[in-house]
């Protein structure tokens, strides 16, 4: 035991800094708590940038609306299997939630009279299923670069500690359960740090890695995600993935249904309009989950395009160049750069493209971590909290609209700074370091380097992992749930990706690394995301093939239909035994009547 | 594959991180010119590509895309170049990402 590692304190840890750890660090700088927040990449570079979207909040701006109508639509869209008390609080909370990012200097786009502007987005209606609503508040295209810039000068005005290019390895935690901090590791010169605190907050974002085919960077791993599963955490509702249908084929970049609202189509390798057989009416402009499912069968039947027969085609060469060059100029310049190809004159390769986790580290809407506590109960883990994609609040249920995920990471990362606020108050002293925490944090980092004792069952003396046996293993584990735990879902095909990922995680065991040199060695890191994703992916694949119903994005050819009166509940993953427990749905919000489960139409 | 015991291989994989970014669209496009094209560069050019990495990802995003030109010419030859990175090189092409 290496008794001689530097170690910092801090009232807080948050590990991430997307937009749900720069809000929470914001409350608790401000308030003059000691925060610190550690990033694997220059905080500025988390994926918030990427959400160009907007934050839903039901201010009225621009026609009537009422966070009640807000709710209505979430508590609808999660097709019921969101919290409503949480939906409760967020959609009442996203109202002062936006107003205190315009003081942090978000320049939302405005309307004439000075009000914040707001744009119509699917899934949301006026009066409970009422006309369209107008509720997407946005800084142009660049809402989430707009707020993690903001939220970030703020922070370094209010002094928050960042350790830029720092990578969490474990969360520590005392005999009792109680949060400690973590083992951190410096990127730059391979050296480990232990940072603790009297709360940590878990902000890491988003899995979508663990999809070959995904619209998610590449730091989106789910490093937080699989740092609670090896605490003993569960995850919940991980099943639920939200894919989107129109990812170009092999880089996962997104085109918008933009394209086929504008005529596009898409075309099997026989040329078929399929969508024609799947949607009668609607057809290319069928629902997002209807659209993907009906891709990956025609791919699954053997009507793919291409030498693999592994993707379909999109097709807008037929609107002819200038309707193209006018309506569609962003799409054609991203077929060029990411498929190499001129879309007015070749159809481009799609794929369904791996979008959003609307499952993670269970919490409150305090962004407090809950675990199961014998029957029915659940307690809270001292110290411990989550907010953002990596966490479920549960806001999204088994499906997320539009506009609602800017909104969960805003809301929940400044809920749970206040909720730490409370809690330092009454827990103002850091509590003893567990050394078997911090041993066990170690030797998961020191095992890359190290021959194990006893080598790995069924597998012969550990390989020294070239960087390319981690790729290699990396590419197989991503194809593995793209054909099994993706969109198209059967109990045969699921048992077997169950099946394979055990052996990934086998042959991952058995993987030391060649270069073990300290400075900048990215081949450790990556081999240590590889090993946050297969957990995650486990968390995923394992989760999915036990529940047998239908629901939101999680659609099953065994079990078409949902089942509110078996499956009306949460998924619990526990990363010990690959064991799945179970929680009821919260139906009951905070001060309104709740929304009882009624088919989702829209 | 990238880490040969090179001199200069901790400054490469210290870009390599830095082409680790918010946007899938440039972990893409900075990844495959970095393993494909960077290698052969004069050292000016590669120099622009390390201040080009240090600018903020909406506006290497617009300026990929098509969308304005940079004032700084040696950026300009280097979008061109980062634009076709995913398609002068076969490994890029193929479905691995």
């Amino acid at each position: 035991m290496d008794m001689t590692l530097p170690r910092r304190r801090f009232d807080t840890l948050i590990i991430g800094a997307g937009g749900a750890g720069l809000n929470a660090a914001l409350q608790l700088a401000d308030s003059g708590l000691r925060v610190a927040v550690v990033s694997k990449v220059f905080p500025t570079r988390s994926h918030t940038v990427a959400a160009q979207g907007g934050v839903n909040a039901a201010l009225a701006n621009v026609l009537p609306d009422s966070w009640h109508w807000h709710m209505y639509d979430t508590v609808k869209g999660s097709d019921f299997l969101g919290d409503q008390d949480a939906i409760e609080f967020m959609c009442r909370e996203a109202i002062p939630t936006v107003y205190e990012l315009e003081h942090a200097g978000v320049p939302f786009s405005r309307l004439d009279n000075g009000k914040i502007y707001q744009r119509a987005f699917g899934g949301q209606n006026q009066d409970f299923g009422g006309p369209q609503a107008a509720r997407t508040c946005a800084a142009a295209d660049r809402t989430g670069h707009a707020v993690l810039h903001a939220l970030y000068q703020q922070n370094i005005r209010a002094k928050t500690h960042f350790f830029d290019e720092y990578f969490a390895i474990d969360l520590l935690r005392d005999e009792e359960g109680v949060a400690l901090g973590a083992l951190v590791l410096e990127i730059e010169s391979g050296d480990t740090l232990v940072i603790e605190a009297k709360t940590t907050l878990i902000a890491t974002g988003g899995c979508g890695q663990v999809f070959r085919t995904t619209s998610n960077a590449r730091i989106n791993t789910g490093d937080g995600m699989a740092m609670a599963l090896r605490a003993g955490i569960p995850l919940q509702d991980m099943e639920f993935f939200q894919f989107h249908p129109t990812g170009i084929a092999g880089k996962g970049k997104l085109i918008t249904e933009a394209v086929r609202g504008e005529g596009g189509y898409l075309i099997n390798g026989n040329g078929e309009r399929f969508m024609e057989r799947y949607a009668p009416t609607a057809r290319d402009l069928a629902s997002r989950d209807l659209v993907a499912r009906a891709i990956v069968t025609e791919i699954n039947e053997g009507r793919g395009c291409g030498i693999n027969k592994d993707y379909v085609l999109l097709r807008v060469d037929h609107l002819g160049e200038e309707i193209i060059a006018k309506r569609l100029p962003g799409i054609r310049e991203s077929a060029r750069i990411f498929a190499g190809l001129d879309p007015a004159l070749e159809p481009i390769p799609v794929f369904p493209t791996a979008h959003y986790s609307m499952g993670g580290i269970p919490t409150d809407r305090f962004g407090r971590v809950v675990v199961p506590a014998g029957e029915g109960a659940e307690e809270v883990v001292p110290g411990l909290y989550a907010a953002g994609e990596c966490a479920c609040a549960s806001v999204h249920g088994a499906n997320r609209l539009g506009g609602n995920s800017l909104l969960d990471i805003l809301v929940f990362g400044r809920a749970a700074g206040k909720d730490i606020i409370d809690y330092i108050k009454e827990n103002p002293h850091h509590r003893p370091l567990s050394e078997p925490s911090l041993e066990r944090a170690v030797a998961h980092l020191d095992r890359w380097d190290h021959q194990p004792e006893k080598k790995p069952a069924g597998k012969g003396k550990a390989k020294p992992a070239a960087e390319s046996s981690v790729r290699e293993l990396r590419e197989e584990f991503r194809k593995v749930m793209e054909d099994h735990a993706g969109v198209f879902r059967t109990p045969k095909s699921m048992a077997e990706g169950v099946k394979q990922l055990k052996a990934i995680r086998r042959k991952l065991r058995g993987l030391r690394l060649k270069d073990q040199s300290r400075v900048f060695n990215i081949a450790r890191i990556e081999a240590l995301e590889l090993e946050n994703m297969v957990d995650v992916g486990m968390a995923i694949a394992v989760s999915a093939l036990g529940r047998k119903e239908s629901r939101g994005a999680h659609s099953r050819e065994d079990f078409p239909v949902r089942d509110d009166r078996q499956w009306m509940k949460h998924s619990l993953y526990f990363r010990e035994k690959d064991r799945l427990e179970y929680k009821p749905v919260r139906s009951k919000p905070l001060t309104v009547k709740g929304f009882p489960p009624a088919e989702r139409v829209y | 594959m990238l880490q040969q015991e090179l001199p200069g291989s901790d400054e490469r994989d210290r870009l390599r991180w830095q082409c680790r970014r918010g946007m899938l669209e440039l972990d893409l496009l900075l990844e495959a010119f970095l393993e494909e094209d960077y290698p052969g560069l004069p050292d000016q050019e590669k120099e622009a590509f390390s201040r080009f990495l240090g600018l903020e990802d909406p506006q290497l995003h617009d300026w990929l895309m098509g969308g304005g030109s940079p004032d700084d010419p040696a950026f300009a030859a280097l979008i061109c170049k980062l634009q076709t990175s995913l398609h002068n090189n076969p490994r890029a092409t193929s479905s691995d990402t």
